[in-house]
């Protein structure tokens, strides 16, 4: 039996009642904050942007919660673990994406939106149909995301609890699912920034301890952790050079060149970031809020280094591999490695990394949930169905069920994506965000003559062609690794759809603009861009 | 209000920063993506110990995003909040 199965199915189960009372404890923490914000949530503005009180530094540790998920942390560690610097890519695209939402996203997006992005869609567009597409985007994208969480949680679980049946998977997938609904539905917006920020201090705390142990066991130099994690990979200097995983051919290379663009160019068009922006009062605080981010997450990232190159160092790949197929576990692996493998240290490590592990799937869930709920009440369910006339009242409540739905689909959904790398599944969500949401957002701000008809095909024609490539492509069926190994219709050859469907999603909303007969409302342009550059008028 | 020198100057004052700063960011991001996908010789050239062209190009990444998101907020803070700020000012106050 290989290493990783005893861990599966002997040592870590022995550890079963610690990991689950240090993640009992974080549970119950968070389940306290919820109901202590859930008291103080009275109106719509309280539900949906946390009242709008929080400081530019919480927010941005709200932020850092919200965006380093289990694809960061399990996802980025297992690929450096597996493809050595390919892996690293992801951190890379992942941080400077940032500095799209810093200079040309959130101050306009907190200045002239209210509660979600469609809000900033709509603001001069007709609002039923440009706001029934900006929530279907929203919904799309956010679960994509959650499916990819969903997916971590599944693979922690049968990690450390031993839960190898699927019976049990399910469970946890089912009890992930539950709490998700109890943050959104009774802390809305002020609990789930609370509980973003205690996740984003231990995912903080807990890399930084690791981080600390894999140079403590190199004498901090970084050369030689390169070096062993190079040797023990048997890749040997290939292992620290672009192209183990993406430069294969010349297909796999224009999958890494479609994966960079889709990173840097989707974080300014993922809806639960964008709507993070109405928690801080003025555009001041939103700018300061991307600033604290992009300094946390970047330290994280920088992190990401130690866990990746450490987990391939000191723990054999096959290890990894047998552990979780997509390298996902590398990074609890690690943390056991470090503590000693049959010592109670190893088992104290493990069973904290993993609490944080599941903490930060808790977070991220909440936030994408809360997001796409947002969305359906505010703009499907207020502006679309009720045609603005639905009190405060029945908004919050309709955003209270559309959780619970939302909940209830991405449990069903969760159990499909086990095996495929948490980071990749993420990656989709970004390229689909990048399509569908980022060109409308930027000609909406930017471009006086967008109209109405140049969004809807824009969201649309970039949403169908992400989602549609993604569905053709070898993550869906064809391959060992895909989602349904056994039948093959795949054609399109690339993993990651961006390299076409995000010049889709830009050309799409130029033409649609170009060839309408409709003027664009002019006015109401001139009046956006007073409010989104100076904050007049702004909620 | 959109018409006036006084916006107009602001909204200068934005773009003309913003527009062609994201423009270098993002070609000098895909050129690192580029090279690490078609110039593979290059990027493994090791520099000293382990450490190769490719790492120190990506650690790179890092601290060019944090120069420009400080350089930003260094201009927004000098040259755009004073003036959205009086034109926010007249526009509640007086309008």
């Amino acid at each position: 039996m290989n290493p990783a199965m005893t861990l599966a199915a002997g040592e870590a189960s022995e550890h079963r009642p610690l990991i689950i009372s240090l993640f009992a404890v974080f549970v119950l923490a968070t389940l306290v904050i919820t109901v202590w914000a859930g008291r103080q949530t009275k109106d719509a503005a309280d539900f949906y942007a946390g009242g709008r009180q929080f400081t530019g530094f919480q927010n941005g540790l709200a932020v850092s919660g919200d965006y380093m998920s289990a694809a960061s942390f399990l996802g980025i560690a297992g690929a450096i673990a597996l493809f050595g610097y390919d892996g690293f890519l992801y951190s890379i695209g992942f941080l400077v994406a940032w500095l799209v939402a810093l200079l040309l996203v959130a101050e306009p997006l907190r200045n002239s939106g209210r509660y979600t992005m469609g809000d900033v869609l709509a603001y001069r567009m007709r609002q039923r149909p440009v706001r029934t597409a900006a929530g279907t985007s929203t919904i799309v994208v956010s679960i994509f995301y959650l499916l990819a969480q969903m997916a971590g949680a599944g693979v922690l679980v049968s990690l450390l609890l031993g839960i190898t049946s699927d019976a049990g998977k399910v469970g946890i997938v089912a009890l992930v699912g539950v709490l998700m609904i109890v943050y959104v539905t009774i802390g809305g917006m002020k609990g789930t920034t609370w509980v973003q920020m205690v996740k984003a201090v231990l995912l903080i705390a807990g890399a930084l301890l690791i981080t600390f142990l894999v140079l403590l066991k190199f004498d901090f130099n970084v050369s030689d952790l390169l070096g062993s994690a190079a040797d023990n990979s048997g890749k040997h200097s290939a292992f620290l050079e672009p192209g183990l995983k993406y430069g294969i051919d010349s297909t796999t290379k224009l999958d890494f060149l479609s994966l960079g663009i889709a990173l840097v160019l989707g974080t300014a068009g993922l809806p639960h970031i964008l709507i993070r922006f109405y928690t801080v009062p003025t555009a001041k605080a939103a700018r300061k809020s991307v600033n604290w981010a992009i300094g946390i997450i970047g330290v994280f990232y920088l992190m990401t280094i130690a866990l990746g190159f450490g987990a391939a160092a000191l723990i054999k790949p096959d290890e990894i591999i047998a552990s979780n197929k997509a390298g996902n576990t590398a990074a609890p692996l690690l943390a056991l490695h470090l503590g000693g493998v049959d010592s109670t240290w190893g088992a104290i490590l493990l069973a904290s990394i993993s609490a944080v592990a599941f903490a930060t799937i808790l977070a991220v869930v909440a936030g994408l949930t809360l997001a796409s709920s947002s969305s359906f009440a505010h703009d499907i369910y207020a502006n679309v169905i009720k045609k603005g006339q639905a009190t405060e009242k029945q908004e919050v409540r309709a955003a209270r069920y559309a959780t619970v739905l939302i909940g209830i689909v991405s449990i069903g959904l969760g159990a499909l994506a086990r095996d495929l790398n948490v980071a990749g599944l993420v990656a989709l969500a970004f390229a689909v965000a990048a399509s569908a949401n980022l060109p409308t957002i930027l000609y909406s701000l930017f471009w006086k003559r967008f109209t109405t008809q140049g969004a809807l095909w824009s969201i649309y024609g970039g949403l169908v062609t992400a989602v549609g490539l993604v569905l053709f492509s070898p993550v869906v069926s064809g391959k060992p690794t895909s989602m349904f190994p056994d039948v093959d219709f795949h054609w399109f050859p690339l993993e990651n759809p961006g390299l076409i469907s995000i010049p889709v999603g830009f050309l799409l909303g130029w033409l649609g603009t170009v060839l309408s007969k409709e003027e664009p409302n002019t006015a109401k342009y001139a009046e956006l861009e007073v409010r989104s550059l100076t904050g007049t008028g702004a909620h | 209000m959109q018409a006036s020198a006084e916006f107009r100057e602001l909204r200068h004052a934005h773009r003309s920063f913003a527009f062609p700063l994201t423009i270098a960011f993002v070609a000098w991001y895909l050129l690192y993506v580029l090279l690490s996908n078609y110039a593979g010789d290059f990027m493994g050239t090791k520099l000293f110990g382990n450490i190769n062209v490719a790492l120190v190009l990506g650690l790179a990444q890092f601290l060019t995003t944090f120069l420009i998101a400080w350089w930003y907020s260094r201009h927004a803070a000098t040259k755009l909040d004073p003036k959205a700020e009086a034109i926010k000012s007249r526009m509640e106050g007086g309008a």
